[in-house]
């Protein structure tokens, strides 16, 4: 009998109507940015696929005025039951537009379609309803009687994951009451601006939400601009740390949601099967791009062996290829800058004595692929067990006990996220208790709930995004 | 295609022998297996869901899925005429297309079991019948091997036997096993099928404790559930058993089958279980020898499907033989 062989299975790239050229989403209108015009580029194919006219400083500064024309006249003064019409609108209609969403982000970042079916759009639908819920009830949300907005928010977000990054940032600005100037990843641009056309349909008021496509000088324009109020970032500790000194002194808020190198902690009772579905969606998730990706990878001695060679046989199941395939497990890297990173530091592992391991696994001719790869006998002094990887690059670890798994763990700069695995749940709440991270997930990973707060410690940043904590970031009180 | 059974003995099974030397060993074993996440247990079955089995993978499925059905009658209805036109079916399941395969065996009460014998003479498929007081299994182990006996004697080539639930579930699991290696014996060369009732086990690490209890004394297969309760074969259930028998052939060399039974009616269910056996257990595992369906609703759907494909449009369902 021959084996299995999975047709393909692609979803139609017409579903995302892609248009030749955008521009940028300022004071309720679409214009062209006075910018460069950039094409952006389908990075499974490296085909480009519309072109941006991307916004300059002088359009953060239009943009930046709107915002505030709008928070003074209608938004700040509008019943928080009236914002909630509008965020519940927004949040249908994401829904409603999930399909060209979905194979929109596909193309744009790379992912494969199955996740940003399943995950990123539905839940940046969930955003958007989650909020919307709090916006006339801010009064009981724990921030004193009568919490204000702040004013206009500027918010930089990453190419990780385009459209639900969007949604984290601008649903709780405007369930607040804030305003939004919001900069999408220069390689990642189409989502939020199809957002701003779902917004622009909401009939949201003129300047409320503006977003702005751009490179980086687009991104400092908004932190520097004097008439932003408040700075929520998501993106690298380098650009988190520069953005720290540029707003020093003036007087903004900021939030920072920066990188990560979470430990996933193995221990010998756990459930070795869902553990490894952990371990995988851990570090696979995406591609690997997940600031809070399960990057390394503590196991109890004891069961060592078992899990890896679990894991070994669990990745050979793992399909790469054509994004938009909906049996594709594994899609494109997002750029080759980021590809290159990778290669870099899969390198460094290879020069410092770690072992490299990847299934069987053709990559395509084009586009920018890197295999879902495993190093073990990694030494905590290793590169790629210290450095943010960001890529679909998994470093072992072993431990004896629970004190050495938490104090591996808890050895990093970072701290945003970490993982614990075991039966035990006395050993969940005692690792729990001891991890130095913002987020602990227990015999699971890489769960995301809009009604879960998320963020760091160290230098993986603060500010908690998501939640009733979320609020606090946009309320004065 | 005719079936083979991966055959066993369980006399290569002497390495286990102090696992199995009494209760407490058994049982130190059985509950030393890693345990069985619910959440992440179901979470990944319904990720194995959303494949995406289209065009020719699909053809191949669904012309797999029929050779791996066991059709089955297990009604107190149930008559000489029932079996016999069963059997036709069983034989030429599209009497309009020789292309289609035959199924891989018919599966009924022992006393059905001479009836469906003479019908499928010459033919292919096998002929298993549920014994050992099926569905219950509540009768004395005496009783049990008659029932096997009989079966067997009258010409089935395998045997569908219950596992004692209530044993399994107060712990005397040596019981359990001493009970199906004593009908293997009974069972002469007919293959074994194990069946756990999973639906009166309920919970994930039971289920993968009785798939382990169930390979070490012998059993061929394991297979989920009479069909009489429910739920019946569910997505987390197979998974836990496909993984049984993974790791057991990982451990022992030995490959062994599963089958699932009851609740399985539409080819979407079956494709979905056919992915589930590829990434879970591997393509080894996709062959009638390894992997059955046990339905009777199911090869309709699955005929309507190949319709479908072949010709572009459903027929309706008169249009398929009704049993």
């Amino acid at each position: 009998m021959p084996t299995f062989e999975y047709a393909p299975a692609p979803e139609s790239r017409d579903t995302a109507r892609l248009k030749p050229s955008y521009g940028i989403f300022v004071d309720g209108k679409f214009v062209d940015g006075h910018g460069a015009a950039v094409k952006t580029i389908n990075p499974a194919s490296e085909e480009p696929l519309a072109e941006i006219a991307e916004a300059s400083a002088e359009d953060v500064d239009i943009a930046v005025k709107a915002a505030r024309r709008a928070y003074d006249r209608t938004w700040s003064r509008m019943p928080g039951a009236e914002r909630a019409k509008y965020l519940f609108r927004i949040a249908r209609a994401i829904q409603e537009r999930g399909r060209e969403l979905a194979v929109l982000e596909s193309l744009d970042n790379g992912k494969p379609i199955k996740e940003s079916r399943d995950v990123d759009i539905p839940l940046a639908a969930a955003h958007f309803f989650y909020y919307a819920g709090w916006a006339d009830k801010l009064s009981y949300a724990g921030f004193g009687p009568d919490p204000q907005p702040i004013g206009v928010a500027g918010q930089v977000i990453p190419w990780n994951f385009p459209l639900l990054m969007a949604a984290w940032k601008i649903a709780p600005a405007l369930a607040t009451g804030n305003t939004v100037v919001l900069k999408p990843a220069e390689t990642t641009p189409l989502t939020a601006i199809t957002l701003a056309d779902i917004i622009a349909d909401c009939d949201l008021p003129p300047g409320v939400v503006n977003i702005l496509p751009g490179g980086p000088s687009v991104g400092q324009a908004i932190v520097d601009h004097p008439g932003v109020d408040k700075i929520a970032f998501t993106g690298s500790t380098g650009v988190g740390k520069m953005i720290q000194k540029s707003v020093a002194t003036s007087g903004k808020r900021v939030s920072l949601e920066l990188g990560g190198k979470a430990a996933n902690i193995i221990y010998d009772d756990a459930p070795i099967d869902q553990a490894v579905e952990g371990i995988v969606n851990g570090i696979f998730f995406n591609q690997g791009h997940v600031c809070c990706a399960g990057s390394r990878l503590l196991v109890q001695e004891s069961v060592y062996d078992d899990v890896i060679a679990a894991l070994h046989d669990r990745l050979a199941t793992l399909r790469l290829g054509d994004p938009l395939d909906k049996n594709t497990d594994i899609g494109a890297i997002n750029s080759a800058a980021q590809l290159a990173r990778i290669q870099e530091l899969a390198a460094s592992g290879d020069a410092e004595g770690a072992t490299r391991w990847s299934p069987e696994c053709p990559l395509p001719n084009k586009g920018f692929w890197f295999p879902p790869t495993i190093f073990t006998g990694v030494s905590q002094a290793n590169r790629i067990a210290r450095e943010e990887i960001f890529g679909p690059v998994l470093s072992v670890l072993s431990f004896r006990t629970p004190q050495e798994a938490v104090d591996k763990a808890n050895n990093t700069p970072y701290g945003l996220s970490a993982g614990v695995w075991t039966e035990k749940g006395s050993l969940i709440l005692w690792t729990a208790n001891r991890l130095r991270a913002g987020v602990v997930w227990a015999n699971t990973f890489n769960r995301f709930d809009p009604a879960s707060p998320f963020g760091g410690y160290k230098e993986s940043g603060f500010g908690r995004e998501g939640g009733r904590h979320g609020l606090e970031s946009y309320l004065a009180y | 295609m005719s079936i083979t059974l991966g055959s066993t003995t369980g006399d290569d099974l002497t390495q286990w022998a102090d696992v199995t030397r009494d209760n407490a060993s058994l049982r130190r074993f059985l509950h030393g297996l890693p345990g069985v996440d619910q959440v992440g247990a179901e979470a990944r079955a319904a990720a194995l869901g959303t494949r995406s089995i289209k065009t020719t993978a699909k053809a191949w499925a669904i012309d797999a899925a029929i050779s791996m059905v066991d059709l089955t009658t297990l009604e107190g209805s149930d008559t000489s005429g029932k079996v016999r036109s069963m059997c036709v079916r069983a034989m030429y399941p599209d009497p309009t297309d020789a292309a289609v395969p035959p199924v891989a065996a018919v599966c009924v009460y022992p006393d059905l079991v001479a009836t469906a014998v003479a019908a499928l003479r010459g033919s292919s498929v096998q002929i298993a019948s549920v014994a050992t007081a099926f569905p219950s299994g509540r009768a004395a182990l005496a009783t049990k091997l008659v029932d096997v006996g009989e079966a067997v004697s009258a010409g089935a080539t395998e045997i569908d036997m219950v596992i004692d639930r209530g044993a399994f579930l107060a712990g005397r699991y040596l019981d359990v096993y001493d009970e199906i290696v004593a009908v293997k014996a009974a069972s002469g060369t007919a293959h074994l099928k194990v069946i756990l009732e999973t639906g009166e086990l309920v919970t994930l690490d039971a289920v993968r404790r009785a798939s382990w209890l169930s390979l070490l004394a012998g059993g061929d297969f394991i297979k989920t559930s009479t069909g009489k309760i429910t739920p019946a074969a569910t997505p987390p259930f197979a998974l836990v058993m496909l993984q049984a028998v993974r790791d057991f052939a990982a451990r022992t060399g030995q490959l062994r089958g599963v089958k699932l039974a009851g609740g399985v009616r539409t080819s979407k269910d079956a494709i979905r279980y056919l992915v589930m056996v590829n990434e879970i257990a591997g393509e080894r595992w996709l062959t009638p020898d390894l992997f059955r369906f046990g339905a009777s609703a199911l090869l309709n759907d699955l005929l309507l499907q190949r319709h479908k494909l072949t010709t572009g449009a459903y027929d309706g369902a008169d249009y398929i033989a009704l049993d």
